[in-house]
């Protein structure tokens, strides 16, 4: 396993430099952001009639994590795609460590590691071979390749299975292989679609240590998740994207402080009529919400707030104080619950 | 074409694991035929003759035929299912795309790579006919570039019919109503002057009807230069459309 002062995974092999990294703009220069390594400009996507991504502005800085938040068909995927160059885009302007997909897809892509939604591991080949041969498209030296596929298996724990067909192995472990064999190129930016859906917490820790790591390194990461605990943990920006569009953007802790209050008391009552209940109970919130197994007062003292529902008379048979996220966050901008 | 070989190499390397599945296709077959048909029923064709079938014994005859027969049917049979696999099942195509290679760097690598399958089945081919006394004449050795063009001229063009299709079930259909009879009806068997009028000038314009010829040609040495030019240039043509077709629908496909 990689210890803290072992050599870094991005080392070791010869990766083409990012000419944005490490510079600063000079005097005078219009405000592009230092070593933005991707930047959207009115990014559009259309298929057929359906318009999955509807003009959509950002930039992704270097060394950045960089998260797409949203329920599935808001776009995220399709935004991906056009990111690693596998997806024309319709109309918009995007630059992609420096260079125009359209034209530079190839040379992008060479600078570019994925973790798509499918892991697309060849089941029949063991793990080493999958990460070698992937290696190889990418026209790695043979010898150096060998080295740097040992490195990746240390890296995602699967040296013992080095030598096992990929078949057998449990989602977590393919997720790792996946992500391993994303890094084999020593890539400027890993885009990870969806990384850890379907995998047990277990799994998903692991996961997410491994990426801890990429990004102390300096890796930039793009990451698009459902899941609002890992936007939270990985993300120090995001967007949040509903039908196409961009809903809101910025950290996680922005977004929460801007878009909700600092606390929400959720409450469970007897019998339907949680409706009702929302309704004489608004003006202890500055906002509620009415979902169908539960309400949702916003608050920023919700003791104080439980104190006051207690003290109508009308006890929930459940009542719970917490922190905002940014699930509330999602439910404010959207209407509608994050995860589908 | 360097990056397109990085794909042909994952054929290659993957083909190593897995050749033993195709040993029976690519060994055995040749084999049995050339016994069962070829020595079993051609002994009661030949009567005792040894000029029974457009004079040679009936094992001369059918051998080129078989050979273009085989080499079209691992040409075809590389182009449909493993093909689906690339984009649909397993997803290598996929993979590949997301590294520097190109839509035409994957079809290329993968296209070469299913004319190397047909070159060693009809290497294997040839030397199990020299094994069964069948060869004629000196140019029997340029059956086998007749053979790999063969199969080369289905691959292309069933290629890029593959990249069209959601599931497999027109393979079998193609299979059922496109190869088998091809490989029955297009003088692999018997001298399609046996068939009545208006199906030979149909067998006569079929794409293996052009490699049985060839290599027949060939394999006995009955040449006969404008003739098997057009059967030659035929084929490549198939191939030229067949690639042509495969770019674009590899394409529409694959980029979206």
């Amino acid at each position: 396993m990689f210890q803290d002062g072992d050599s870094s995974v991005r080392e070791g092999l010869e990766g083409p430099a990012d000419p944005s990294r490490g510079k600063s703009a000079p005097a005078g220069a219009p405000e592009v952001p230092v070593g933005a390594v991707v930047q959207a400009r009115g990014l559009t996507k259309r298929f057929g009639e359906f318009t999955a991504v509807d003009s959509v502005d950002f930039d992704i800085g270097a060394g950045e994590a960089f998260g797409f938040l949203g329920p599935n068909g808001a776009g995220k995927t399709s935004t991906m795609r056009m990111i690693a160059c596998l997806s024309p885009i319709s109309d918009g302007s995007l630059r992609v460590l420096g260079l125009d997909p359209m034209r530079h897809g190839s040379r992008i892509r060479s600078r570019i590691g994925l973790v798509p939604q499918d892991d697309t591991l060849d089941l029949e080949l063991t793990v080493r071979d999958n990460l070698y041969l992937y290696g190889r498209y990418f026209g790695l030296p043979k010898k150096e390749l060998r080295e740097r596929v040992d490195q990746l298996l240390e890296f995602a724990r699967l040296t013992e299975r080095a030598n096992d067909r990929v078949d057998p192995l449990s989602g977590g472990m393919r997720r790792r292989l996946t992500i391993a064999r994303a890094l084999v190129s020593s890539p400027d930016l890993v885009i990870l679609d969806e990384p850890t859906t379907g995998l047990d917490p277990q799994a998903r820790h692991l996961l997410w240590d491994r990426l801890y790591r990429l990004k102390r390194e300096g890796v930039t990461l793009v990451i698009t998740t459902h899941y609002m605990d890992e936007a939270e943990q990985l993300c120090d920006r995001l967007v949040v994207m509903d039908a196409g569009r961009i809903a809101a953007a910025g950290s996680p802790r922005e977004l929460i402080d801007r878009w909700s209050t600092r606390e929400v008391v959720e409450l469970r009552f007897e019998a339907e009529g949680h409706e009702s209940h929302g309704r004489t109970l608004a003006d202890l919130a500055e906002r509620v919400e009415v979902l169908p197994d539960r309400l949702l007062l916003y608050t920023d003292e919700g003791d104080a707030t439980l104190e006051a529902v207690r003290s109508r008379g009308k006890p929930p048979i459940a009542a719970l104080v917490r922190r905002s996220t940014l699930e509330d966050v999602f439910l404010h901008l959207t209407g509608r619950s994050l995860v589908d | 074409m360097a990056r397109a070989l990085r794909a042909y190499q994952y054929c290659f390397l993957s083909y190593r694991r897995t050749w033993r599945g195709s040993l029976t296709t690519t060994f055995l077959y040749p084999v049995l035929y050339l016994a069962a048909i070829g020595v079993g029923l051609g002994h009661l064709i030949d009567h005792g003759s040894r000029q029974a079938v457009e004079g040679v014994p009936y094992i001369w005859f059918l051998a080129p035929g078989l050979l273009a027969g085989t080499a079209m049917q691992i040409g075809a049979n590389e182009s449909t299912f493993p093909v689906m696999a690339g984009i649909k099942w397993l997803k290598t195509y996929l993979a590949m795309l997301a590294t520097p290679l190109e839509v035409t760097d994957v079809l290329y690598g993968h296209l070469l790579w299913i004319v190397t399958r047909v070159a060693l089945a009809s290497a294997v081919f040839l030397a199990v006919m020299e094994a069964f006394h069948t060869v004629a004449s000196p140019w029997a050795a340029m059956a086998f570039p007749a053979a790999v063009l063969t199969g080369a001229a289905f691959a292309a063009p069933v290629m890029a019919f593959s990249a069209t299709q959601e599931t497999d079930q027109a393979f079998i259909v193609l299979y059922r109503f496109g190869i088998v009879p091809l490989f029955l009806f297009s003088g692999t068997f018997f001298p399609i002057s046996q068939l009545p009028g208006w199906l030979q000038v149909v067998a006569r314009c079929t794409p293996l009807y052009q490699g049985v010829s060839l290599c027949r040609a060939l394999v006995l040495g009955r040449l006969d230069a404008w003739v098997d030019l057009a059967h030659a240039g035929y084929l490549v043509a198939m191939i030229a459309g067949g690639v042509l077709a495969a770019r674009l629908t590899y394409r529409r496909r694959l980029v979206q």
